[in-house]
């Protein structure tokens, strides 16, 4: 598990485990509020290896209901910093 | 001694290219152990061994298309002397592709362009016709001279072919197949997903990310116990007759990054508990796009299922794989209103369809199937 301490260390996370999800796209263009899933063509799969990433790069549990939270980039750096005090 | 041959991955292969040798000669071999590595027109596949035994010889080198049913190598039975068979007599290093070729192979390896001095194996000379090539013209660069698919098209004048055309060209040909040959029909029936959003919600609140069960393991789950309910949709329409499967191995439609599609397998699907089969179905989409899928992964399916759940679609009618005769389809499950008693409520539904080859069964008993699939989602416990 790699240690996650600020915000743009949740980004970095985000983005290594969305270029391994999605290796053709360009992330340098995708903007932060920009709906992952439907940007990227993510399926449920690939959006459960996304959280499952995230998890095990900061150690917090997601419930299922928070999964809207977690639709763009900005989202989950918001989420993850709010569970992680930061 | 037995023949480790290139096999025949589903109805769209012809041709086979081994990759790379996992064993050498004098190399120990368990059953179902990985062999070698063998590219497709659709994917990169591992395939497995289906005896045990040590592998005595490799006839086919990397780097060369073969027919299918082509030996690839030489394993020698356990307790079998080293050498001690002549092993199959037609089968000379450098052409193995003159030996299993496919029944069609004759007729083309009679065409008027074969007169070029360097051999060239079936693949190839099919390939030159498609592309109008005159093998004499060719210089091959392969094992002992041999003509080989590159080099056809390089004597094209074209680039060595992108795998997304090879895997487009070889999906075009399976379902042309499918629609010239199997007539049809299609069933839908929308089902409450109520009892099953409401137990998986219940589920996988006490569990963490790494082990929570998607909504999808349950429909496939669903689908495969149905199948064995009504056992005419599962299993092989060939020769002219039904060949029922008594096992149920799901195929899975998989979209690929960039286009195109896989179907491998998840084999024993009906018999799998839902946290093993949840683990199976996110490595197999994984390996679908990443590269692993095995041989038998990809040579099982006695029926498939597609789901294009995650893009808003309500139904989708499938084509069948052949020589499938039944094709499974979710659309993407939402709330939808639903009459409980004489009031009308939102429920969480999915409209199911069932693609089925009308030659191996009627509406009636498909209709059957649908309705299973209704019932025992509405007990997901019990899945």
């Amino acid at each position: 598990m790699s240690a996650v301490t600020d915000r743009g260390g949740i980004r970095v996370a985000v983005l290594r485990e969305l270029k391994r999800l999605a290796p053709e796209a360009d992330l340098a263009s995708l903007a932060p509020d920009a709906l992952l899933r439907r940007t990227l063509d993510l399926d449920s799969v690939d959006f459960l290896n996304l959280i499952l990433a995230l998890h095990r790069a900061t150690g917090v549990e997601v419930p299922e209901q928070d999964y809207p939270a977690l639709a763009t980039v900005d989202g989950c750096v918001a989420y993850f910093a709010s569970r992680l005090g930061l | 001694m037995v023949e480790f041959r290139m096999p025949k991955l589903g109805a769209d292969m012809d041709r086979g290219k081994v990759v790379a040798w996992r064993k050498g000669p004098g190399d120990a071999v368990a059953k179902g152990e990985i062999v070698a590595e063998v590219e497709t027109d659709k994917a990169d596949l591992e395939v497995e061994s289906f005896t045990a035994g040590t592998l005595e010889r490799i006839l086919v080198e990397p780097g060369t298309w073969v027919p299918i049913g082509t030996p690839l190598a030489i394993i020698r039975a356990p307790g079998e002397a080293p050498g001690e068979a002549p092993g199959p007599a037609p089968a000379p290093p450098a052409e193995p592709t003159q030996v299993a070729a496919p029944p069609s192979a004759p007729a083309t390896a009679a065409a008027p362009s074969l007169p070029s001095a360097s051999p060239c194996s079936p693949a190839a000379r099919k390939r030159a016709e498609e592309l109008g090539v005159d093998l004499a013209q060719v210089k091959g660069t392969g094992p002992g001279g041999r003509i080989t698919i590159p080099d056809v098209e390089a004597a094209r004048g074209q680039a060595p072919e992108d795998p997304q055309v090879r895997l487009r060209r070889a999906i075009a040909a399976a379902m042309s197949r499918s629609k010239r040959e199997i007539p049809h029909y299609y069933l839908s029936q929308t089902l409450d997903l109520g009892p099953a959003t409401d137990w998986l919600a219940a589920a996988n609140g006490a569990r963490g990310v790494d082990s929570r069960l998607l909504l999808g393991t349950l429909l496939v789950k669903a689908a495969a116990l149905a199948l064995k309910e009504v056992p005419e949709l599962n299993g092989f329409w060939t020769d002219g007759t039904f060949q029922p499967s008594a096992a149920i191995h799901l195929g899975i439609a998989i979209s690929l990054r960039g286009g195109g599609l896989l179907a491998p397998a998840i084999l024993d699907t009906d018999r799998l508990p839902l946290d093993e089969l949840n683990a199976r179905l996110a490595d197999l989409v994984r390996r679908a796009r990443a590269g692993g899928l095995r041989a038998l992964e990809m040579a099982s399916a006695t029926a498939t299922v597609t789901s294009l759940g995650d893009r808003g679609v309500e139904a989708v009618f499938g084509v069948i794989q052949p020589p499938q005769v039944a094709l499974i389809g979710f659309g993407t499950p939402r709330t939808g209103p639903w009459v409980l008693g004489d009031r009308v409520v939102p429920r969480p539904v999915v409209t199911a369809t069932l693609s089925a080859d009308h030659r191996a069964s009627d509406g009636h008993r498909g209709g059957l199937l649908l309705e299973a699939m209704e019932r025992l989602l509405a007990s997901p416990e019990r899945l």
